[in-house]
């Protein structure tokens, strides 16, 4: 008995060093209001529109290790998946989270498409506040190396030969991006394929790989690694000519290969806040991601990754998102996913 | 040979000072990491990989790497002490770990799960040694249909677990495969199952929640229902003699050892399957090819070691896609992936020609972390048996506390703290009626994987079922789970006649 009174005593002990802590912390924390810019006062819930180990979670940790790395933020930014109906989840709860100073949200298109898709979650975009884009991520053509497929015309050509039937493309789930760039292309070269949908843009690339399917419209970061061992073959890049640089530059663009100027998607990367965001609340996280972009770290990134940079905040980032989701609302339609 | 120079290299890497301390700390940190309910290796490596900027990135792999190994050993601690899975790859071993517990054999549980878990880790790192480029290529061969006939065999081997009531254990797979389809459907990306409109259903039912509440709440319940707690338990001691006893008497496992760390390294390196159905699979293979299956669940020492054997071998597994696809074998590789980036390196194909100093440190790495996981959890056990010696009128509360929080962590909605209560009720509801649960708990765990498997197939073939016959690979486990489905049926009447 003596002795569980002892061990008691000591628990007594540390619940009160525990509490000192925490109280000291608190206090730390009020002496931050008083300077005049704001600042987050707590942890930053740095919400992510995507399951874990996808591509957009990767790309939202690698910001948050920017961001950690250089200390840019006087708090830390913690990431929350909430990727459930393709960021549905994560819409509604930034939507709900109005005016709330430490929540920001790392979107992809499923930021244009979710809620055009999804009315029943009540999100309109616009209303919410813009941060910053850092980049629009690019889509290209690929095929196994194996095969004789070499430039878009053989693309064509074996697709057609091979039937709609036995022609499989893989690709992330029905109606997001991978399967418009894929309706892009059937519209085109009026061909038709079998669309199989996986959960993330890294299993498709080891899908074509394995030979399961025939042929993907992965981003080069899901690729470059099986491209680079020469075990895929990029046919053509759903760029503007020019846009991009680096060893993706290489790769022609379907303007250059005289099909048009209409052959053109990209996967925006962009940070945003709830509605209803204080202006010195927008303009503190504006200014941590201006680092980012800046930094060379991210720099380095875009070009070894095949996007492009973009920066873009305030009212032409709303302009912009406005525009991408009428464009989207458009191959949508096209696609029979809405009416 | 040139492996040997390689693994020569990296051993020189692995030692030095930093790293060597590195490997330390962070298989301590992720022995507590796995053992607190909720908090598993993919919450530790989130959390700390930040941290490893101030280091170099091959110190940075090796750290995280100690980290996730630890935590598998951590994993088990809480599933045999509190009943409470202390992360989804050990939910197998709540099965036979916590009955051990209850009848007073707690140390020789968590000693049989450490040196499982050594012997799993080891062997998965002697067969990543040997072995990765072809194995890479093996995991490259599976695609969707070969997926599904996979998840079949788990179910086969699962179809065993609950005893002879056959009918029963199909009710908890079924109950278990409804709940698993909530949330997401991955082919047209319409919500479905959404009880009552409820936002939190859109991530669907996490796996975890689940578990704690079935097996913490749930046996929490159990344990004051039938006042199991304060008696027996308390009776556990501990000694050096005790300790190596226990471990002497692990040579009647060493075969269910094996199984488990061949099994669980090669559904690790599958991507996307992990450390979880590993375990889970290992577990339904032990005991279907076992002697005495009736045993399983009532605190066989063997259904502690073939679970933590496979999610140790799994999750050296699952890093072998990571390093020569770039695609992550498990929620935690997936993490440690992105880390890769952020340290400049580039996972696939290319890296083990550009970065062997990477590489081959952390390869040495994982034999020496695996042993000092080994030593630091022994070193241990007596200061967690101290915990089973608390009265249980202080030990419940505490049990309810960790639930709760376990059930928080990893969506960090409230939404699935109600659901886990809820959960343990039905749990402790099932038990009472002596329906079996692990079998549903592995459902909820495949059904997803088996459900978009399924569905990939038949959009390849265009509705034929043929594409799982005509592929050899998929058309021989195929033929492996029709005759595992069989066998419990063929026992089953084979016994029914005796009784005649």
């Amino acid at each position: 008995m003596a002795e569980l009174k002892l061990r008691l005593s000591r628990r007594a002990w540390l619940l009160g060093l525990a509490t000192g802590f925490i109280a000291s912390a608190g206090t730390m924390a009020t002496s931050e209001d008083a300077l005049a810019a704001w600042e987050p006062r707590k942890p930053v819930e740095f919400v992510i529109m995507a399951g874990k180990g996808g591509g957009a979670d990767r790309l939202a940790r690698f910001i948050q290790g920017i961001i950690e790395k250089h200390n840019y933020s006087p708090k830390p930014f913690v990431p929350v998946n909430k990727g459930g109906g393709s960021g549905a989840e994560a819409l509604r709860y930034v939507r709900d989270k109005a005016g709330d100073p430490h929540v920001i949200m790392a979107t992809l298109n499923s930021y244009y498409t979710t809620p055009l898709r999804n009315p029943g979650i009540d999100v309109d975009i616009a209303k919410f506040t813009p941060v910053a884009r850092l980049a629009e991520d690019t889509f290209q053509l690929w095929v196994h190396s194996d095969t004789d497929i070499k430039t878009v015309d053989d693309y064509v050509k074996a697709v057609k030969e091979a039937g709609p039937q036995s022609w499989r493309m893989g690709g992330t789930g029905k109606g997001q991006e991978d399967s418009l760039v894929t309706g892009m292309l059937e519209k085109k070269f009026g061909i038709k394929m079998t669309y199989v949908p996986f959960k993330g843009g890294g299993t498709v690339a080891k899908q074509l790989i394995g030979k399961h399917i025939n042929s993907t419209v992965n981003n080069p970061s899901e690729q470059a690694g099986f491209w680079d061992a020469g075990k895929s073959r990029a046919l053509a890049s759903f760029t503007p000519k020019g846009k991009l640089s680096g060893k993706f530059g290489n790769i022609p663009t379907f303007e250059e290969l005289g099909y048009g100027t209409d052959m053109v998607y990209y996967m925006q990367r962009s940070i945003v806040a709830p509605p209803k965001t204080e202006p010195d609340v927008q303009a503190f996280y504006v200014g941590v991601f201006e680092k980012v972009y800046k930094s060379a770290e991210w720099q380095d990134y875009l070009q070894k990754k095949g996007l492009i940079p973009g920066w873009l905040t305030g009212k032409e980032l709303t302009a912009y998102f406005t525009k991408e989701r009428e464009a989207h609302r458009k191959l949508l339609k096209a696609a029979g996913e809405i009416k | 040979m040139e492996i040997f120079q390689f693994l020569a290299d990296g051993f020189l890497i692995a030692f030095q000072p930093l790293n060597f301390a590195l490997i330390v700390f962070g298989c301590t940190v992720g022995l507590f990491i796995g053992a607190m309910p909720g908090l598993g290796s993919v919450n530790g490596v989130a959390i700390l990989l930040p941290m490893t900027f101030l280091v170099p990135p091959t110190s940075a792999i090796i750290f995280l790497g100690a980290l996730y190994y630890g935590a598998m050993y951590g994993g088990a601690i809480s599933s045999i002490m509190l009943g409470i899975p202390g992360a989804s790859t050990a939910v197998a071993t709540t099965f036979d770990g916590r009955p051990l517990a209850l009848q007073g054999k707690a140390d020789s549980a968590l000693v049989a799960a450490a040196t499982a878990s050594f012997v799993g880790g080891t062997i998965s790192v002697a067969l990543f040694t040997a072995f990765a480029p072809p194995l890479a290529e093996a995991a490259l061969a599976f695609g969707p249909p070969e997926e599904f006939a996979l998840m079949m065999l788990a179910f086969a081997t699962f179809i065993g677990l609950g005893g002879d009531d056959i009918p029963k254990t199909f009710f908890s797979i079924f109950i278990g495969l409804v709940f698993s389809a909530v949330g997401l459907d991955i082919v047209s990306g319409d919500p479905r199952l959404i009880f009552f409109d409820l936002p939190g259903f859109y991530h669907g039912i996490n796996f975890l929640v689940l578990a704690i509440g079935i097996y913490g709440i749930g046996e929490m319940l159990w344990t004051i229902e039938t006042n199991k707690g304060d008696v027996i338990i308390s009776q556990a001691k501990i000694s050096f003699r005790r300790i190596m006893r226990a471990i002497g008497a692990l040579r009647h496992s060493i075969r269910t050892m094996l199984m488990g760390s061949f099994l669980g390294y090669f559904v690790g390196i599958l991507p996307a399957a992990g450390a979880t159905p590993g375990s889970l699979m290992a577990y339904g293979v032990a005991k279907t090819v076992s002697k005495d299956p009736d045993s399983y669940g009532k605190g066989n020492v063997d259904g502690v070691v073939a679970p933590e054997a496979a999610n140790n071998a799994a999750s050296t597994g699952s890093m072998l896609p990571m390093l020569t696809l770039g695609i992550p074998g498990s929620p935690t590789t997936a993490i440690l992936l992105g880390g890769m980036v952020i340290w400049g390196l580039e996972p696939g194909p290319m890296l083990f020609v550009n970065n062997t100093e990477f590489v081959w440190g952390l390869i040495a790495s994982l034999y020496a972390a695996n042993l000092f996981a080994l030593l630091i959890n022994l070193a241990f056990i007596p200061a967690f048996l101290m915990v089973l010696r608390m009265p249980f009128t202080i030990l419940a509360p505490v049990i309810f506390i960790l639930c709760i929080v376990g059930g928080y962590a990893p969506t960090k909605d409230m939404h699935d703290v109600w659901l886990m209560l809820i959960f343990g009720v039905v749990g402790y509801l099932m038990r009472k009626l002596d329906y079996p649960l692990a079998p549903g708990v592995l459902a909820i765990v495949l059904g997803p994987l088996a459900e978009s498997s399924v569905r990939q197939s038949l959009i390849m073939s265009h509705g034929s079922f043929g594409i799982f016959v005509e592929r050899p690979i998929s058309a021989v486990i195929m033929a492996i789970t029709v005759v595992l489905f069989v066998l419990p049926i063929v026992k089953l009447v084979k016994r029914r006649r005796a009784e005649l």
